[in-house]
């Protein structure tokens, strides 16, 4: 049973005022807040087991290990990995796209094709061109729609003996759109490629399991999913990941070192080099199944009813333009009015105590795609209201008469 | 007049408002009455970096004196840019280069000044006075 107002008492933030108003926290697709739940467990980590792991015998030590290795077969079992190994902590999915390009430098040669979608965030953009300048490989695009869905057709085109890699979001940051990864997955697979999906935006909304998918790797990160900033997961199939090399070296990930050869740890380890963040690791776990006890259909569908409720009210504002209009959407709304610059609007509406994102969204492609400067964008969680909506509408209509 | 009455002024004017949409109305009204930059002018040397909106600001001499132009994409981006160069336009290098910001403070803009705002508060500030040292150098 899905209660809002049991739901929003799990989150201290949602009390406090800004500029004197109560907070409505629209930014969801930047960060999630974090639920009493999870933040306890942070406290908890560091009031009673904070241990650096893997090494010490000591208790201390152990039982910090055993909460990270279990908050591994925790993200394992949420996504369905088939192995806990195949779990690779990260600090975000910035540093698995990264992690996972880096690898790929060993595999990659100079007539080699990549594939990208014209959808991607920043982060899932320059790391490969990084990739292709030290490679000699080229980027393929495949572009979008008005809608801002990808067009299928000329990825099919694209695709041939010489793509080894596909990499797509799964939810597109600054439109929403869920694209059609599993499609994509089977006809770069056909084609031997290998397919990312960065799953930073679809992961708080859409329950994935990355055996039915047969994805190669998706990562995401956990402050996007109620879990705190600064750690992420990488699933990458077992086969994939051993052929990867090593992308930092330190400590934890070795086998055996010395300075006439080091040889390197076995999977998850080899790609884990350092201290890691361990209380992230934990509390990341705790999000989890903080969001799965209230249940990904139950947030999806309240989460759909929240969209149609606001673009309903939304367009219903005079000159104002919705970007990203496809029937496969998250709970995100990029819109301008009129010339308005979407600076303007978030500043004015910021002053009402409304966080909302403005600008580009680190998404400059497709902004280029629609000539504007960039978007006001709102993203809602499942601990937002209709009646939210309500006074972010209003305030809305309100910035656009002072700045008309 | 000097900076430091023109700053004055600018004080005064803002003291008369009660509540944070008259301060930001005033600003958009100030917008609209910045001395535009000529379009030939709004070239990538002209752009401030680090704002969410488009800025771009000119000056040349005339006499003894730095005169500014400029243009933005958002209006209260605009306002913002109007203000200091109401301060600082028709001033001498040496007295732009010596005049300290204090009057942000104190017009409720402080805001503004956080790196965490995008508007480039501070890059405008900072071009400014590049602009008045590059001249400086120019007179000596």
């Amino acid at each position: 049973m899905f209660d809002i107002d049991k739901i929003r008492k799990d989150f201290p933030i949602l009390n406090r005022t800004v500029n004197g108003k109560p907070l409505i926290y629209f930014d969801n697709a930047a960060t999630s807040q974090t639920p009493q739940q999870v933040i306890d467990v942070i406290v908890e980590y560091y009031s009673n087991y904070n241990a650096n792991i893997h090494r010490g015998v000591h208790t201390l030590s152990q039982e910090a290990t055993d909460k990270y290795e279990s908050a591994r077969h925790t993200i394992q079992q949420h996504f369905n990995a088939n192995k806990a190994h195949e779990i690779i902590f990260t600090s975000g999915t910035t540093h698995g796209i990264n992690l996972v390009a880096n690898g790929f430098e060993a595999l990659l040669q100079q007539d080699d094709e990549l594939i990208v979608s014209a959808l991607e965030h920043h982060s899932n953009i320059v790391p490969w061109q990084m990739l292709c300048e030290r490679t000699g490989a080229s980027l393929k695009v495949i572009p979008m729609t008005e809608e801002g869905e990808l067009q299928m057709d000329v990825f099919d085109a694209l695709l041939s003996d010489k793509t080894k890699l596909v990499f797509v979001n799964h939810v597109s940051n600054a439109l929403g759109t869920v694209n059609p990864i599993k499609t994509i997955i089977d006809k770069a697979h056909a084609f031997g490629a290998a397919v990312l999906i960065d799953g930073a935006q679809a992961s708080p909304h859409i329950k994935v399991d990355v055996q039915e998918l047969d994805v190669d790797f998706y990562v995401v990160s956990a402050h996007k999913m109620c879990g705190p900033t600064g750690v992420g997961a990488l699933y990458g199939k077992e086969t994939w990941l051993n052929k990867l090399p090593p992308y930092q070296g330190g400590g934890e990930m070795i086998a055996e070192v010395s300075f006439e050869k080091t040889t390197y740890a076995d999977l998850p380890h080899k790609f884990e080099a350092g201290t890691p963040n361990i209380c992230g690791g934990i509390a990341f776990a705790a999000a989890l199944d903080y969001m799965n006890d209230i249940g990904y259909h139950a947030i999806a569908s309240y989460e759909a009813e929240l969209l149609d409720y606001a673009t309903e009210k939304l367009a219903a504002i005079e000159g104002l333009r919705i970007y990203g209009t496809s029937k496969q959407k998250t709970a995100v709304i990029s819109f301008n009015i009129g010339n308005i610059h979407p600076y303007d609007i978030g500043t004015i509406i910021d002053k009402l105590g409304i966080a909302v994102r403005t600008g580009h969204h680190c998404a400059q492609p497709i902004m280029e795609y629609y000539k504007i400067p960039g978007t006001v964008r709102v993203s809602f969680a499942f601990y937002n209201t209709q009646n939210e909506i309500d006074s972010f509408v209003e305030a809305v209509k309100r910035a656009a008469i002072m700045l008309a | 007049m000097t900076i430091t009455e023109i700053q004055n002024e600018i004080i005064d004017e803002f003291s008369m408002f009660e509540d944070w949409m008259q301060r930001y109305e005033y600003m958009i009204d100030l917008g609209k009455s910045l001395p535009l930059i000529e379009n030939q002018y709004k070239t990538e040397d002209n752009t401030i970096k680090g704002c969410q909106s488009k800025v771009w600001v000119h000056a040349e001499m005339k006499g003894s004196k730095v005169v500014f132009t400029a243009d933005s994409d958002a209006i209260i981006t605009k306002g913002i840019i109007a203000v200091l160069i109401r301060v600082f336009s028709n001033q001498t290098p040496k007295a732009i280069m010596d005049s300290d910001t204090n009057f942000i403070d104190q017009i409720g803009l402080k805001e503004h000044l956080s790196p965490t705002r995008a508007n480039g508060l501070v890059s405008m500030i900072k071009q400014i006075k590049m602009y008045a040292i590059a001249y400086q150098t120019q007179v000596k």
